[in-house]
């Protein structure tokens, strides 16, 4: 098959460019319909057949499509719509024990082809080094597959106009509460996957992602004092429906609404430009210890950077020495069955699966059914993240499903799902939980943030903070950041709110790797109260 | 599968993308290269790969209203499509205030970078350099980790105005670390190129060995202020970002360490000690860089900081017109002049300090003071007496570059980092405020 052919099933097809911009307007920023699963197939079938036969003993193919739509606004203007489209080929295989990936935008019988015998030459090249063979954890095949993100709208049938009217108004509210500055933006993602591998599996998954956000500012001209607020949505994996301000998907606080299923745009600026102007006249943090009460908007970045990373096998095992870092949390501490990770209510879950999160899809990039498991049981560490050329170093016999690439041109290897802190069993409110609290400081939103690279010592701010005394809210604070040790802190773990309460947040640029790459991922908690944490004053003179 | 394009192709593709352009403006992009590289841990290579790209890019207006897109496939059909899409993006937008018409033709200088040395790595160039860390550090009980990559790439540039980019050009980022057998030693060593060979593998795997097995015995001593010798990937670490909050309209509006009240700017103020002078130059041999900014402003050396004064700040095209001046397009290479000399010549002169290889996972806290955390990694030593005593724990850190600036001690000789020209650095008064358990 020509290149030429399948184009035509590419959303390109030459006959729409004579037609009169306002009929095909919307295939140019809509989705782009994928190429033909079979031709598709055909193709897979030619990169692992040249792989086979260049000498290969295993070999996958991603073909994928990647677009991504970007609006952002700052004040009342409109400083960008971009529209980015990547679309590649990228073949990684195992010879003499050795991986090798090799990827190409010439998606042809021939490039592909070439491509793969170019995987199967670098993986030769390299087991010249090799001590430790690749040993791969058996997958049941799949079969011809699809799977999609359960979206209710997709993001980018949505016209830009309707996007450019929301941020344009999210401004004009921004502005009308009292804020200097505001800049804003909506980014959607659609990742069009088409994995086979010679294990006999053909998966075809379209996945789903957006993010909308925004940063406040008020400066204060004559005293100089600059007070920021960013906002208080997620980045999920849903469709345009995030964006349908239902009230089902808020839930109402001590000091306000945030949002779980669904986001309110407008009305979360609107607080923000209010959080803004009162930050600037705060009270500056007394330092010392402090009980901290943590919403889920700011503890998914605590858990990701203490819980997430610690856990990664391959960071654990030294993989990752050189980039993002080693872990704490070593074999021996987990083969010893005792090591108490945190405190006796503390349970961490890893998934693939959760509704709307940004981890969840069918199947991971090397062809693995997703699923969900325990790292944290009762406090103690129970587990890892790993992959199919991992697991057997746990003892297992099946991968946990979490691999993953940015891009076609990108190898794919283990990346962190949803990571998790179970609901308490106990029924429990935040505001229960606050009137418990003595000397505390409430927290919502993340900041600031980093940690060592074997994750011990962290130090985090946030967006919003508030004192408590005596169970009650006393006020604003500012100039807030607490440093800790990641197993202290966890074993300071003193309540949990209850699963009305459990929430995600999530980031779609966590890094990894080199080359570099980005992986989406999404955690969830309740409102957790944790005792005793260290808390820096961060004002400074210059 | 090596993918290049000369300067008349990359004209001739451009004028295609233009021709296409139904829009009353038009810039167009292209850029696309060959990047390779090897990856190893544990003393074996984990991954390897090659990658062949090219992407376009289209921003379009019609009167004051632009969109723009991306893609990577070269067929006509694909390249109207692009070119389709950010004209639909470009009709609904709305008009922009702020828009301004595509920069007219530019001179621009021919920055050197591109060598066939760099362009020619094979995959057993790359695997000869992981041997040259693996067997090395095996030989000293260690454990080595490290990355290479290279790339030789071009980028080009047409608009609707009549102004014309071509520019081409290799890279090699080289990172290591080194850790002890029994995970109580870690060491690191980073070098870039843009000349491979100029780059000697097996004596830069060296210096992280050396590190690693330096670094084993620890001692803590307690955080808190300290005079610290700050070694030149460290000192790229801290300031590396430093040019990037230069930006003359966030600091008139009042939200950057560089404003004043009333809309006013620190720009002729003296900031950080007399011996500082940050400047940019795309023609400096040691760290050549791309000759135009992401706007298409030529670059041209530019001090931003002068023996400690704020020279200069960034106008991009926009705000430049709204305040009547000149524009000065983001820099694309720091440096910063120094003194004569090697770490070890500070370390010798030195009371009583800190030495610090690298920092690590350097995150803003304030961006009005410049305040920043992060931590000290791969090699802490404490110095007592001109000498190094021994290895200490590593620190967290809690401190602005402006102040760190302030309190500058002395300087070495500048060296390449990261695309970088910086010198090794020694300050008082460095502040640490925990310590931290990581090798």
């Amino acid at each position: 098959m020509q290149r030429r052919d399948f184009l035509l099933y590419s959303g390109a097809a030459a006959g729409a460019m004579a037609l009169p911009h306002d009929l095909f307007a919307r295939d140019w920023s809509g989705s782009i319909t994928p190429i033909l699963t079979a031709d598709r197939k055909a193709l897979a079938d030619t990169a692992l057949n040249a792989a086979r036969s260049a000498g290969a003993s295993y070999a996958d193919v991603r073909i994928g499509r990647y677009l991504r739509q970007m609006v952002s606004s700052r004040e009342r203007i409109i400083t960008g719509t971009m529209s980015t489209e990547s679309f590649g080929a990228g073949v990684r295989v195992i010879a003499n024990g050795t991986w090798g990936f090799a990827a190409t935008d010439t998606v042809t019988p021939d490039g592909i082809a070439a491509v793969a015998r170019q995987a199967v030459a670098i993986a030769k090249a390299n087991s010249v080094l090799q001590t430790e063979p690749v040993q791969l954890a058996p997958v049941t095949p799949a079969g011809e597959v699809f799977w999609r993100t359960p979206i209710e709208t997709n993001a980018f049938e949505i016209p830009i106009q309707e996007k450019v009217d929301l941020l344009l108004e999210v401004g004009a509210t921004a502005l009308a509460g009292g804020v200097t500055f505001i800049n804003s933006n909506i980014a959607c993602v659609n990742e069009q996957k088409y994995f086979a591998s010679t294990d006999g599996s053909y998966i075809d998954q379209d996945v789903h992602r957006i993010y909308p956000s925004f940063t406040v500012t008020v400066v204060d001209r004559a005293g100089g004092g600059v007070a920021t607020r960013t906002a208080m949505s997620s980045p999920v994996g849903m469709g345009w429906e995030y964006l349908s301000a239902r009230p089902s998907g808020k839930v109402h606080l001590p000091v306000g609404t945030l949002y779980n299923t669904s986001y309110d745009m407008l009305e979360d600026v609107q607080m923000a430009a209010e959080h803004a102007r009162e930050k600037l006249t705060a009270r500056s943090v007394e330092p010392g210890s402090w009980d901290l009460v943590l919403d889920p908007s700011h503890m998914w970045l605590t858990i990701h950077e203490s819980v997430g990373h610690p856990l990664e096998l391959d960071r654990v095992l030294g993989y990752e020495a050189n980039f993002a870092g080693t872990s704490f949390a070593t074999l021996d501490k987990w083969e010893s069955g005792d090591f108490q990770y945190g405190s006796p209510i503390v349970n961490f879950f890893a998934d693939k699966v959760w509704p709307g999160s940004l981890g969840a899809v069918g199947y991971d990039d090397e062809g693995v059914k997703c699923k969900r498991w325990d790292l944290v049981k009762d406090g103690v560490l129970v587990n890892y993240q790993a992959i199919r050329d991992q697991v057997h170093i746990l003892g297992e016999e099946e991968s946990h499903g979490c691999c993953y690439a940015d891009s076609w041109s990108s190898v794919q290897f283990q990346r962190m799902p949803n990571v998790s802190l179970a609901a308490g069993t106990t029924p429990l409110t935040p505001a229960q939980m606050i009137a418990d609290v003595e000397k505390g400081i409430y927290i919502l939103g993340d900041g600031s943030f980093s940690i060592d690279q074997q994750r011990y010592n962290f130090q985090f701010g946030g967006q919003l903070f508030y004192e408590i005394r005596n169970g009650e809210i006393t006020g604003m604070l500012k100039d807030v950041a607490y440093q800790a040790n990641s197993q202290e802190f966890w074993n300071s773990t003193a309540a949990l709110c209850d699963e009305r309460d459990f929430r995600l947040g999530g980031a779609f640029n966590d890094g990894k790797g080199q080359p570099s790459q980005s992986n989406a991922v999404s955690h969830g908690s309740p409102t957790t109260r944790i005792n005793g944490v260290s808390v820096l004053n961060t004002a400074r003179r210059i | 599968m090596n993918f290049d394009m000369t300067e008349q192709q990359a004209r001739a593709l451009l004028e295609k993308l233009l021709g296409m352009s139904r829009a009353d403006s038009c810039q167009v992009n292209i850029g696309g290269g060959n990047n390779g590289n090897i990856r190893y841990a544990r003393n074996t290579v984990s991954t390897a790969g090659e990658t062949t790209n090219t992407g376009i890019a289209v921003t379009s207006s019609f009167g004051r209203r632009t969109g723009s897109a991306t893609g990577n496939e070269l067929d006509d059909a694909a390249l109207e499509r692009v070119v389709r899409r950010a004209e639909e993006l470009a009709r609904l937008a709305p008009e922009s205030p702020e828009w301004i018409e595509p920069i007219g033709p530019q001179t621009y200088l021919r920055t050197p970078g591109y060598h066939a040395s760099t362009a020619g790595i094979t995959p057993e160039f790359r695997a000869q350099v992981a041997a040259d860390s693996i067997l090395p550090a095996k030989d000293r009980d260690c454990v080595a980790a490290g990355f290479l990559s290279d790339s030789a790439g071009w980028n080009a540039t047409m608009n609707s105005n009549g102004n014309f980019l071509y520019d081409r050009r290799t890279g090699v980022d080289f990172s290591l670390t080194v850790r002890t057998e029994d995970e109580q030693g870690s060491g690191y060593v980073t070098r870039d190129y843009n000349d491979v060979s100029q780059f000697n593998s097996a004596d830069t795997a060296g210096i992280a060995i050396e590190k690693a097995v330096a670094s084993r015995v620890t001692r803590a001593i307690e955080p808190g202020r300290y005079t610290v010798i700050l070694e030149p990937t460290a000192v790229s670490n801290f300031l590396g970002g430093i040019l990037g909050g230069f930006n003359a309209r966030t600091a008139m509006e009042g939200r950057s360490w560089l404003s004043r009240p009333g809309g006013q700017t620190r720009l002729g103020e003296k900031v950080v000690d007399e011996r500082v002078t940050l400047y940019t130059d795309p023609m400096h041999p040691d760290v050549p860089t791309a000759p135009a900014g992401g706007d298409g402003l030529p670059r041209r050396r530019m001090a931003f900081i002068e023996n400690g004064v704020v020279s200069a700040l960034n106008y991009d095209r926009v705000w430049a017109q709204r305040e009547g001046v000149e524009p000065v397009p983001n820099p694309g290479n720091l440096i910063m002049t120094g003194g004569t000399g090697s770490v070890e010549d500070l370390i010798r002169d030195t009371a009583r300090g800190v030495l610090v290889t690298r920092f690590w996972y350097i995150r803003s806290v304030d961006p009005q003071t410049l305040l920043v955390t992060g931590l000290t990694r791969d090699g802490t030593f404490y110095i007592e007496n001109g000498r190094i005593q021994y290895a200490i724990k590593n620190f967290r850190f809690n401190e602005s570059p402006i102040i760190m600036l302030n309190n500058i001690d002395a300087m070495g000789t500048p060296v390449r980092q990261n695309g970088r020209l910086l010198p090794p650095i020694r300050a008082r008064d460095f502040t640490f405020t925990s310590l931290s358990d990581a090798v």
